[in-house]
């Protein structure tokens, strides 16, 4: 068995400790919104934070996550209340599929704890491993730019 | 009755469209259309019109995914018709419920007397009341399936996890025209993976019929792990079929075509002195969609219930049925969601992959998906073409115009030419054919010649478009189809031609152009993007304009692109008329999203192959634009009471052509291939210099 933590709630999942964390995740876990893009950790739609470590859940295998803890997408808003990054995005219709939107929200959440007052250049950047195929990029960063806490 | 939408003559039943569901101040007006949600916004548009033709707040409305036992055939979701052909439809629909169920307030009481009309009843044997006002039509309103995306709810159709759910593979084949030669005798998984013959008790099973190959498990985990043991030992037999990747025009030109004509007016000009002459061409291109296709199939004795998200329900259901045998009335095909689609991709080949799975374990639903590599090599590319321009100039004026155009075909969907034309079918041990695909037909604006007529008043005209109908690699509609490389094409040549003669691109291109609407566009994007200012440092303008399909949305762009190391396409100023536009900001984002992905074509996508494989298997191999690549979109939607037109394939060829454009005025140099990566910008500049 391997536990851990994911979303604040304690689990312990059997199997093969070589399996992804993104397949434990959506198969054993119920929580598909952690999405699966490429398998080769290029896309982005499957991250998720491991210990504050945003890292590509399909190239994670799950013992990598033995007593530690995975914010997914769904932890960010757990409480009920989307997280800032979620309600500017939905403000702003800056998503066309929304395929790549859960790993995209759950970077530049981790992109705003750890720099409150990141650029848009700064969130570009921080967005270029995650990839978006309709075209919705200026939207979402103009969207995290939104999403900053209100300076002074 | 005269003028009856086309889409309900065809679909006359009322239940086909509308029903409601619950009871009292909770119930809802289901209303199920055709054309599917694609990523594009289209079901909360047509929510819109739905409101409005049924006088029903938006919040009343559900709408429904599209089902082939259930609600109407609009065929395929497709070439920016939904709006065109759905909202005269719900007009229709709105306005006999209007006439049998009305009043409309209190609404409790006017959604009851729709809950009690009969669902057969015809809806061509009543007269609708007129159109009510624009209520919900004209706004942005948010999209209705925004928020499960967003918030990390199931939604896409590998989230569906009904009970008993098996996951399947499929195991490709590594190259075109492979043949397996062998599963070796006595092959059996390793590393703890079981393999059954038959049943699913354990852990993996083997699904084989000729070259295809799958395996399904109650463990997605042990599928996936059992397709890379599959891999790493199946022997096949492959041949050399793929053309030099690095000399397509050539081989484009070579070999056998099927002819088709557009224009061949007298006086039109040939090759010769006093004519000027340039050849451009596109790769082939993946559809890259962010998620690899997938389908669900349970295969019961009644028949077998597939969940696709395919852009056209029925005729992937037909399809399955011929490859099958099936009587199509067995066959069920509803919607779901996937990742964005651009055109035919992978859907309709990974549902029947999932059928064919599925077959093996009778009652137990199937979830099948592709994995990265094969959606990038084995989903239908979008053709390579090539095309030569020839134009006489008297002065500032063209007096004579041709163009001819190769490519492979843009259509090889379900049903085309008269085959079923699934993947999995030219695998299997009785093999259906995959023939050479085709276009669409001249009345829903062709595909290799689409937009090869150019808009402008030219002197005596020659079009001409030569499919190639040789070619080993399966390619399908992607977004503007041919339009992309014929706009590209035309609106690098015109820029060429003003050179010649002297003149600005904007004031040369109105100069040519007569119609109001496309003079509107183009002198609205040149004043909105400072035409006249010189542009930064290092910087180069470029303008294009097309109207697409030569009846769509007309799109005039222009695009500030910076040359240093690379091509960095800065900003993009995109003026469009769309007609009456139903949603300003899903038409914008359209518009943004259709600019945006064009910028990735023309800046870096190409699929690498050698003599025998497709090389383009991961993200790295088959790069996409970036976020700190993508440009500035500022789009400008022109006031229109036109009818309305789609937005979603007007901005690709003028992108590509503002960017070629630009790039020129920036080095002098003129790049006639995509993409314009940094090598083919250097080889231009080469080619000057010797």
């Amino acid at each position: 068995m391997t536990g851990f933590e994911v979303n604040g709630t304690r689990v312990e999942v059997g199997g093969d400790p070589d399996t992804p964390l993104l397949t434990v995740l959506r198969d054993d876990l119920g929580l598909v919104g952690t999405r699966f893009g490429c398998g080769q950790g290029l896309c982005g739609a499957c991250n998720v934070v491991l210990d504050g470590a945003v890292v590509p859940s399909c190239q994670t295998p799950v013992w990598q996550a033995e007593g530690r803890s995975v914010t997914t997408v769904e932890g960010l808003s757990a409480d009920g209340t989307p997280h800032p990054v979620q309600s500017a995005i939905l403000d702003r219709q800056a998503a066309q599929c929304g395929f790549c939107i859960s790993g995209i929200v759950v970077r530049a959440a981790a992109l705003l704890d750890e720099e409150p007052t990141a650029d848009a250049a700064r969130v570009a950047e921080a967005l270029d491993g995650n990839l978006c195929r309709c075209g919705a990029h200026r939207r979402i960063v103009d969207a995290v730019l939104a999403a900053r806490e209100p300076t002074a | 009755m005269t003028d009856l939408a086309p889409h309900v003559i065809t679909n006359p039943r009322l239940g086909s469209w509308v029903s409601v569901a619950g009871s009292g101040d909770g119930a809802l007006v289901e209303v199920r259309v055709g054309k599917a949600e694609l990523g594009q916004g289209i079901a909360t548009t047509l929510a819109q019109l739905a409101a409005d033709a049924l006088a029903l707040s938006l919040d009343r409305i559900r709408m429904v995914a599209p089902h082939t036992g259930l609600g109407p055939d609009q065929g395929l979701t497709a070439g920016s018709l939904s709006v065109l052909q759905t909202g005269p439809a719900l007009a229709h629909v709105g306005g006999v419920v209007r006439a049998l169920a009305g009043p409309t307030s209190p609404v409790e009481e006017y959604v009851a007397r729709i809950a009690a009309l009969d669902p057969a009843l015809d809806l061509t044997t009543v007269a609708p009341l007129a159109p009510g006002g624009a209520v919900a039509v004209g706004r942005s309103e948010p999209r209705l399936d925004l928020p499960d995306k967003v918030l990390g709810r199931p939604r896409f159709l590998a989230d569906l996890r009904p009970e008993g759910l098996l996951h399947g593979r499929v195991l490709r084949p590594p190259s075109v025209g492979a043949v397996l030669r062998a599963v070796p005798d006595g092959w059996t998984l390793r590393d703890g993976l079981s393999l059954a013959s038959s049943g699913i008790e354990a852990k993996v099973m083997l699904v084989r019929d000729g070259s295809f190959v799958g395996v399904v498990g109650e463990r997605e985990a042990d599928v996936d792990r059992a397709l890379e043991q599959l891999r790493a030992d199946a022997e096949w037999d492959e041949l050399d079929l793929l053309p030099d990747p690095d000399d397509l025009p050539r081989w484009l030109r070579s070999g056998a075509h099927e002819e088709v004509p557009v224009l061949e007016e007298d006086g039109a000009p040939g090759p010769g002195p006093g004519v000027v002459e340039a050849s451009y061409s596109r790769p082939f291109l993946a559809h890259a969609s962010i998620a690899p296709s997938a389908g669900l199939a349970v295969w019961t004795d009644g028949g077998v219930h597939v969940s696709s998200h395919s852009q056209g329900i029925h005729g992937l259901r037909d399809a399955i049925a011929a490859t099958l045998d099936l009587d199509p009335v067995t066959v069920v095909v509803e919607h779901v969601e996937n990742a964005g689609c651009y055109g035919h991709n992978a859907a309709d080949d990974a549902a029947f992959d999932a059928v064919l799975l599925a077959r093996a374990v009778p009652g137990r639903p199937v979830l099948l998906r592709w994995t990265r590599p094969d959606e990038l090599t084995w989903g239908p590319l979008a053709p390579a073409m090539t095309a030569t321009l020839r134009a006489r100039l008297d002065g500032g004026r063209i007096t004579g115009w041709s163009h001819d155009v190769w490519s492979t075909g843009h259509s090889a969907r379900p049903g085309y030419a008269g085959h079923p034309g699934l993947l999995a079918g030219a695998h299997l041990a009785e093999p259906f054919p995959l023939p050479p695909s085709t276009d669409p037909p001249p009345a829903a604006g062709g595909g290799t010649t689409r937009n090869a007529v150019p808009a402008y008043d030219v002197g005596p005209r020659r079009v001409v478009g030569h499919r190639k109908t040789d070619s080993p690699l399966r390619t399908s509609a992607m977004r503007a189809l041919g339009a992309h490389l014929n706009v590209f094409a035309i609106e690098s040549f015109m820029d060429e031609l003003a050179e010649s003669a002297g003149v600005d691109p904007v004031a040369f291109r109105l100069d040519h152009l007569t119609d109001p609407r496309a003079r509107h566009v183009v002198a609205e994007a040149a004043r909105l993007a400072g035409w006249d200012d010189e542009p930064p440092e290092d910087t180069g303008r470029g303008v294009a304009y097309a109207r697409y399909k030569d009846r769509g949305a007309h799109c005039a762009i222009v695009a500030d692109v910076e040359v240093t190391d690379a091509v960095v396409v800065r900003r993009l100023v995109v003026v469009a008329d769309v007609g009456r536009v139903v949603n300003p900001d899903g038409a914008r984002n359209q518009l943004e999203g259709g600019a945006t992905q064009a910028t990735s074509w023309t800046l870096k996508e190409r699929m690498g192959f050698d003599a025998r494989r497709l090389l383009g298997t991961d993200w790295e191999a088959y790069p996409v634009l970036r976020f700190s690549e993508a440009p500035e979109v500022t789009v400008h939607l022109v006031d229109s009471d036109a009818p309305s037109t789609g937005a979603g394939e007007a901005a690709q060829g003028p992108t590509s052509a503002a960017i070629a454009n630009a790039v020129q005025r920036a080095l002098g140099v003129r790049v006639r291939d995509l993409p314009l990566t940094h090598d083919a910008v250097v080889r231009a500049i080469d080619a000057i210099g010797g």
